[in-house]
């Protein structure tokens, strides 16, 4: 069986996602606080069928994210599927914003993804198979106010995503990247009623996204059948981006 | 560690790494050209001999290397 590593994997779209590779794969549920959500998620998967683990890891320190491929790799063997899903904001609007803002979001969400896609690539070319997936943003392709330490890390994804794409094609390793708009999650919950008629108005499909919207996507570019898509950024934000 | 034990190691790894036909593994064959390596596989050539040597392998002194018995010298001199 192969495995599939979801980082950021207790909550959101993340958990979303390792339910949904638990059908497929032995899901490696990456946390870096919520040891308690990621084991409640492993034992989801294990309870319908699947197999799971957790892993702590801390995808903005390289050695944190070497310690856990090592780990990974002595229980599992490889890598096969690696979801870089792990990400934080720090919202402030440009003129505003503290340079610690700027960087740890950065680091965590564009440099933790280049750790773990540079880590898990030497197992896949070994294997001559992968799969890296990007959990981008909307806001990486349209921008948003205050968030420009976001959007920025998120654009970053798409050409990170489409350089390993050229390099890898020869491989059979893809890599692609989702991009989701409006999700209901931890990250979503600061917005009011107001806020979220808003935002629905904006929207071709009248509805907030759910995290099952971005899993099923996900899951199809996991597949064998997704081979020949590679470099992509595909967005799932009922329309958003349109 | 003699150079024809290198040599044996070397060959080794490019035909169960790369599937590469035994008998075209000779000291004089050009990677590119003559063994049809592109310049991902010679990458990965060399992140198994960083394995298999336990050594580390800078850029700078790859890029001189364009034959298997450029390879294996370069590996004998840092064994």
């Amino acid at each position: 069986m192969k495995t599939a590593f979801v980082t950021g994997g207790s909550r959101g779209i993340g958990k979303a996602i390792a339910i949904e590779l638990g059908n497929n794969f032995h899901v490696v549920v990456g946390y870096s606080n919520s040891e308690d959500k990621a084991n409640d998620v492993a034992k989801d998967i294990i309870s319908s069928g699947g197999s799971a683990s957790t892993i702590r890891v801390d995808i903005s320190n390289s050695e944190s994210v070497d310690e856990a491929f090592t780990s990974i790799e002595k229980d599992y063997t490889s890598v096969d599927v690696l979801i870089n899903n792990a990400g934080v904001t720090k919202d402030n609007i440009l003129p505003r914003m503290k340079k610690d803002e700027w960087l740890e979001v950065i680091q965590t969400n564009l440099t933790g993804s280049f750790y773990t896609s540079q880590r898990a690539i030497k197992l896949m070319m070994k294997n001559k198979w992968g799969r890296i997936i990007f959990i981008s943003s909307v806001v990486g392709i349209s921008g948003n106010q205050g968030q420009v330490n976001y959007a920025a890390s998120k654009a970053g994804l798409i050409g990170l995503a489409k350089s390993i794409s050229k390099e890898m094609g020869s491989r059979n390793i893809t890599s692609n990247v989702v991009a989701p708009g409006y999700i209901e999650t931890d990250m979503t919950s600061f917005l009011d009623n107001q806020n979220k008629e808003n935002i629905i108005e904006q929207l071709s499909i009248k509805r907030i996204g759910k995290p099952e919207d971005i899993s099923n996507v996900v899951s199809f570019l996991c597949n064998e059948e997704s081979e020949y898509i590679t470099g992509q950024v595909i967005p799932v934000d009922g329309g958003l981006s349109t | 560690m003699e150079t024809n034990e290198v040599f044996e190691k070397v060959k080794g790894l490019f035909v169960e790494d790369l599937g590469i036909e035994e008998s075209k593994v000779t000291m004089d064959a050009k990677l590119e050209e003559d063994l049809e390596i592109d310049s991902l596989g010679i990458v990965e050539v060399v992140m198994a001999f960083e394995d298999e040597f336990e050594i580390e392998i800078d850029d700078e002194e790859l890029a001189d290397v364009t034959t298997v018995g450029q390879a294996v010298n370069l590996l004998h001199s840092k064994i």
